[in-house]
């Protein structure tokens, strides 16, 4: 009966469909290492966030523990605000250093937060207070040329 | 002064004439949409043309991206293994395909596939009549021939584009990681961190859905309108792949500026 062929065709066309969404939702696209709105925000300040970018990954030695969320600046005091989220089954004690690093020489920058040894944990909407902010390229070269010069000067007296 | 008058008059004849197609497309489209809820209740008819735009459009949409996919890994590694990043191909590959190239090649390929056939087909229904019989019998041919093939074009293309996109990224992994020896790990991870199910996936369906609706409408517009001679239904033919390919490369460009602008 070419009714029921058609169906049939059709009902394995739309499947295949839906395996292409589950193959893009879970192979291709993060949907599975990362579920958005679950865990606890927290907030950093620093002086300079460099190359840092909405969604970039907040790492604790070495492993992923949250994402970015948003990045804006402090009209008053001229600081980077970085507003992160954790996952709820991560918890970080309230002396963690958070810094700015990048992964290998050109790689993206990332958050990425050290436990300290303080008994209380941050919780929801707190701030993160130790803070280091991202290596400026041309700064730390400016700052070895400066070192060399009067290292060189110094050699002449 | 004669002559200037002619050309400037030839301008004007030119654009008003444009925009009466313009104009009768519009009202085509909203006829289109008064009768398309009620159209659902003939679900087999629309099964039956997805069967037609769809189906039978699966071999074509598979193996050419595949292809897709392998050609884009090759050049894409002979660029990013100049700057030692060959391990970023895997999120080379599948941002360009979900984001432009599944939905936008598989529009076009649709358009010569399916929207050819569905303009000729009604083309020739209305040359030989069928369409004024089918009238005669207080039956719409809007709703019982035009709508069908619209949601049809409609419900096809994004699944279209979604295996388009599928074929690529897994041509793009038999030629990088099976053939080239780029590590398979690092193919998927790379892939994973930088493709976002919100932001890259469902805006290149939306992107499908409205190319559905544009190839859709022109296809069966053409057709409907096209004179009721063999060369009026063979330019017709020519005109819906011709405007359907143009249109879904603007709306990829405004929808592109819409959704990715300000992105970084």
């Amino acid at each position: 009966m070419t009714r029921s062929r058609t169906n049939l065709a059709v009902g394995f066309f739309v499947a295949l469909g839906m395996a292409a969404v589950v193959f893009m939702a879970l192979k291709v696209g993060n949907l599975a290492s990362f579920d958005n709105g679950a865990g606890y925000r927290l907030e950093a300040r620093f002086d300079n966030i460099g190359g840092l970018k909405v969604r970039a990954p907040v790492k604790s030695a070495g492993v992923v523990v949250g994402r970015i969320e948003a990045i804006f600046l402090d009209g008053e005091t001229y600081e980077g605000v970085v507003q992160l989220r954790i996952r709820p089954e991560f918890r970080f004690t309230s002396d963690t250093i958070a810094a700015i690093l990048t992964s290998g020489l050109l790689g993206e920058q990332y958050l990425s937060l050290e436990a300290g040894g303080d008994p209380r944990y941050l919780i929801e909407g707190d701030r993160i207070t130790k803070t280091q902010s991202a290596m400026v390229l041309e700064k730390m070269i400016g700052q070895f040329l400066y070192s060399k010069a009067s290292e060189s000067s110094g050699d002449r007296k | 002064m004669n002559r200037f008058l002619d050309f400037i008059e030839g301008l004007g004849a030119g654009i008003t004439g444009k925009l009466d197609r313009l104009g009768r497309g519009a009202m085509f489209f909203a006829a289109l949409l008064r009768i398309l809820l009620p159209t659902f209740k003939r679900f087999h008819e629309n099964i039956r043309q997805v069967y037609f735009a769809g189906v039978r459009s699966l071999a074509i949409i598979v193996v050419s991206g595949l292809f897709v996919g392998m050609v884009l890994a090759i050049q894409g590694y002979e660029v990013l293994q100049r700057f030692g990043s060959a391990e970023s191909l895997g999120s080379l590959v599948a941002l360009s395909l979900v984001r432009e190239l599944g939905p936008v090649v598989a529009a076009l390929l649709f358009a010569g596939r399916a929207g050819s056939a569905v303009t000729a087909e009604i083309g020739l229904m209305a040359a030989t009549e069928q369409l004024a019989a089918m009238d005669l019998m207080a039956v719409d041919p809007m709703a019982r021939v035009v709508a069908p093939r619209f949601v049809a074009a409609i419900i096809s293309l994004p699944i279209l584009a979604l295996i388009f996109s599928s074929a690529g990224i897994i041509g793009a992994y038999l030629v990088g990681v099976e053939l080239i020896g780029i590590d398979a790990g690092a193919f998927w991870s790379q892939m994973q961190s930088s493709v976002d199910f919100k932001l890259d996936i469902l805006n290149g369906l939306y992107k499908a859905i409205v190319f559905g609706v544009a190839v859709g409408l022109i296809s069966v517009y053409e057709g409907y309108h096209a004179n009721p001679t063999a060369e009026g239904v063979s330019s017709a033919t020519t005109r819906t792949v011709v405007i359907s390919s143009l249109s879904v490369l603007i709306l990829d460009f405004v929808m592109t500026v819409l959704m990715f602008r300000g992105l970084n």
